[in-house]
């Protein structure tokens, strides 16, 4: 069955929300009610026929063409089936998705994948700042899921992420996995300052090293070790070079000894 | 009874009688084949029934590192008890002590399945905190540091109540020569089949047990009708002949698997011939009052 499709004809005058297009809230309806379902972020109303071409199809595999940077949410709490964008998108892309696949073909904003719990998001363009992390108020970022940033991702990535994995296959911004209480987080490129500052447990893996390593990080010594080949053959099937990477040898610190010091970041050596 | 001869070798009209049993797996891997097979043997030396050693455990196969998780060559070994309580408890005694202490071993699920047994999650208390929790998607894993660096351990095995155990081959031949010919090459393409598991030494038991005893304290005795130096002085099932007797216990992960593994034992003491190998196969039962599981070795000929 063809996917259900999206397609933008009109650039909107206000930013939008598009987390009602997510499969479990739109399978069931007609061309008709989805074209009614509303998306205003502002007093002024839009719905999805002002701004969209509605092709009608499988509303567990949606497209959505013609994206920018003002459609926020895009797959916000999606739990099945599979959202594709072609394009930008706006702020917290797939956040507290819970399964299914949400694939964007394009660059996200900032707090994609913020509080996800379980699925697997895939940026083929940059992540903003923030990739998984909490929004202001809540305690923890990221829970659960896998998200692959093809490109680069801004500041603060995997920012008090609890569990799941983010793999960012170009470079990351300053202060990658900080707070992290849990989780893995791998950066193919070069990490910006301070990365996992203040990190109680997980583990962050840098391919190129970092500007700034911080100080409160001790060093283990370089190892081969078992796990992070277990991790590469669990991460091939998405990201072939995060997987090249685990393989070669690492150097490991623990830290942040700031707090409770049973994070770890490896930093790739040449072999 | 009608007696019938397959190539020389006579087969008893008689069946094994076998009982269900809990079952779990592991996949042990190591940096070498050897080591991986060491940490197996060792798991699963005492572990030939589960009347003196808590449960029947044995290698299944060898894993390529094409098979294994972590790409390092493995061997999966399979445990069976009579409960899952006891099946637990020799699980992580069994994983603690001969597992995690071999050189370079990780270990991880080796069956799927609804009901979970604990592995890592009951071995971690081993790190001292130190011990580090790693998921991925469904899988989950846990890094305990070690003197060679960590032992890696999945926090979870499965376990299936559709196991089948006591699967066995009575094998009987003119000398100990001929009849341990006969069983090893019985032993040898059993060990192919997979799914199942032989826990006597080598794949074989030379002191087959019945029920009972004159001592009270004994809850099994020797096979009296099974053995030759008794002929004359007991009720003997052999015959003027018969001088030696093996037997080859199976258990399996289900009753198919133990048939199969029965098949191919059956088969290749016959391809050996009476000559060199045994001259009659027989079987062990209760006289099928006891358990459910019932193979008739008329049913299972090459």
């Amino acid at each position: 069955m063809r996917p259900l499709t999206f397609t933008v004809r009109n650039r909107p005058d206000q930013r939008l929300d598009l987390s009602p297009l997510v499969p479990h809230l739109l399978s069931g309806k007609t061309a008709v009610q989805i074209e009614r379902v509303e998306l205003q972020t502002t007093r002024y109303r839009v719905s999805v026929g002002d701004v969209f071409r509605v092709r009608m199809g499988d509303a567990e595999q949606i497209r959505i063409e013609g994206a920018g940077e003002r459609f926020d949410r895009v797959g916000q709490a999606m739990d099945v089936g599979e959202v594709v964008v072609d394009g930008d998108v706006g702020i917290q892309a797939g956040r507290l998705m819970a399964g299914g696949r949400l694939t964007l073909r394009g660059n996200a904003g900032p707090w994609a994948a913020s509080g996800m719990k379980g699925g697997v998001i895939e940026i083929l363009g940059a992540a903003d700042a923030h990739l998984g992390g909490p929004l202001a108020r809540e305690t923890a970022g990221m829970r659960g899921g896998i998200v692959i940033v093809r490109g680069r991702a801004g500041e603060r990535a995997g920012d008090r992420m609890r569990r799941g994995t983010i793999i960012i296959e170009g470079e990351a911004g300053a202060y990658a996995g900080g707070r992290m209480i849990a989780g893995t987080l791998i950066v193919g490129g070069k990490a910006g300052p301070l990365p996992g500052f203040l990190m109680k447990r997980g583990t962050i893996v840098v391919g190129n090293g970092c500007a700034e390593m911080p100080p409160t990080f001790v060093d283990c010594g370089r190892h081969e070790l078992l796990a992070m080949r277990l991790l590469a053959e669990l991460t091939q099937p998405h990201s072939k070079s995060s997987a090249a990477l685990l393989r070669r040898p690492l150097q490991r610190f623990i830290g942040d000894m700031a707090v409770l010091g049973k994070g770890e970041i490896f930093v790739g050596l040449r072999n | 009874m009608r007696v019938l001869t397959v190539k020389g070798v006579r087969i008893d009209n008689t069946f094994a009688e076998a009982f269900g049993m809990r079952a779990t797996g592991v996949t042990i891997t190591a940096d070498t084949p050897r080591w991986a097979r060491q940490a197996a043997l060792t798991m699963t030396g005492f572990a030939t029934s589960v009347i003196g050693c808590g449960c029947e455990a044995g290698i299944d196969r060898e894993l390529s590192i094409k098979e294994t998780s972590d790409g390092r060559p493995g061997v999966r070994v399979l445990l069976f008890g009579v409960s899952t309580a006891e099946l637990q408890k020799q699980l992580t005694a069994r994983v603690a002590q001969c597992v995690l202490t071999s050189p370079g071993s990780a270990c991880y699920a080796g069956i799927e399945g609804e009901e979970a047994l604990r592995l890592g999650n009951a071995l971690r208390y081993f790190g001292d905190g130190w011990q580090i929790s790693k998921r991925f998607g469904a899988k989950h894993f846990w890094r305990i540091p070690v003197m060679d660096g960590e032992f890696v351990c999945e926090a979870t095995t499965a376990l299936t109540k559709k196991a089948v155990g006591g699967g066995n081959l009575i094998i009987i031949g003119r000398s100990s020569k001929a009849t341990r010919a006969a069983a090893e090459a019985a032993a040898a393409a059993i060990a192919g089949v997979p799914d199942v598991i032989a826990p006597f030494p080598g794949g074989i038991a030379r002191s087959g047990s019945k029920v009972g005893s004159k001592y009270k304290n004994v809850q099994a005795s020797t096979n009296d009708a099974y053995c030759p130096t008794l002929r004359g002085a007991v009720k003997t099932s052999l015959d003027a002949d018969s001088n030696s007797v093996l037997e080859i216990v199976i258990d399996g992960l289900t009753s198919d698997a133990v048939a199969a593994a029965m098949r191919a034992g059956i088969a290749a003491i016959i391809r050996l011939g009476p000559k060199r190998g045994a001259s009659r196969i027989s079987a062990g039962n209760y006289g099928g009052k006891l358990g459910p599981h019932h193979y008739h070795l008329r049913n299972l000929l090459p």
